[in-house]
């Protein structure tokens, strides 16, 4: 192995160890959160029963569903990237964006609905219905809107390494950047994958 | 770094659905404080495929990176496991 390849395999390794240190971040801000979740849910047990009837499991369901084939999509473009091959990892990676822009509108329909039915923090029908309920749409708004803005980030991201992919700054030989905003949408897919059963299906 | 083929990479997407299709199910069933246990196993038992395969942590060579995550859990069932158990006991609620 010569000195040079050896320096690209230890910068990569580097920008890796890097990435899982941020994602150990993004899980204890996401941890507090569910903590959050936790307290209130014992405290107000009936009240969150009462609520979490309120949300369609169907959407939540079908959007699991969704962000796991992107997670699969990814890591398949990661995999194309790996063996050389540069249209097949732009086709996956062009196909995680959309699923992730899927993931989008249907969390648009559902937070349009809530709306229409006054479910939002500060407005009086919520209001009307006491602290554990408000506290409930609070807590869903905040978890689900900060993951959404997880979900954006990551497709801009994607986005940005699908331009450097054609203009060659991303290929086999240099696939750590898209190594890693793989490894930060599994991240957001896991968010999911406990955001999912904690408003949807305990009630 | 060994790739994975194909076919690992469906078959765990597959799990993945199922286990989505099985919570599902469980929680219809009303099973009361039981589905809470079971529905947090399933996404934990589907956590760990997404890390060791997607994340592919099964090949990962870099310790610092295996002792991470163990480190980061713990950290996550400290803070939440006695926050939690904190707030249970305290007297009046």
């Amino acid at each position: 192995m010569s000195g040079e390849e050896k320096g690209g395999r230890v910068d990569a390794d580097r920008g890796r160890i890097g990435m899982w240190l941020f994602l150990s971040t993004e899980a204890l801000l996401f941890g507090g959160l569910f903590l959050l979740y936790a307290v209130y849910r014992w405290r107000y047990s009936a009240p969150f029963h009462e609520a979490s009837l309120e949300l369609s499991r169907a959407f939540g369901t079908l959007n699991t569903a969704i962000l796991i084939t992107s997670s699969l999509a990814v890591a398949l473009s990661v995999r194309e990237l790996r063996e050389g091959r540069l249209a097949g990892a732009k086709r996956f990676l062009a196909a995680t964006i959309a699923l992730g822009a899927c993931f989008l509108a249907v969390k648009a329909i559902e937070w349009g609905v809530k709306f229409e039915h006054g479910l939002y923090p500060g407005a009086k029908v919520l209001s009307s219905r006491g602290p554990g309920q408000t506290l409930y749409f609070g807590l869903y708004f905040t978890m689900t809107g900060l993951h959404a803005v997880h979900v954006i980030v990551g497709m801009s991201v994607f986005g940005w390494i699908l331009a450097l992919m054609a203009r060659g700054g991303v290929d086999a030989d240099r696939p750590i950047k898209l190594e890693n905003a793989g490894l930060f949408w599994h991240l957001v897919d896991i968010v999911w994958i406990f955001l999912f059963p904690l408003f949807y299906l305990i009630t | 770094m060994g790739e994975q083929s194909l076919r690992g990479y469906l078959a765990v997407w597959a799990s993945l659905l199922g286990l989505t299709a099985m919570t599902v199910t469980m929680a219809s069933l009303d099973l009361g404080t039981v589905a809470i246990v079971v529905v947090l196993a399933i996404a934990a038992t589907k956590t760990t495929l997404v890390l060791l395969y997607f994340m592919h942590l099964r090949q990962e060579k870099r310790v610092v990176i295996k002792i991470l995550i163990p480190l980061v859990i713990a950290l996550l069932a400290v803070f939440i496991g006695l926050t939690y158990t904190d707030v249970l006991y305290r007297g009046g609620g």
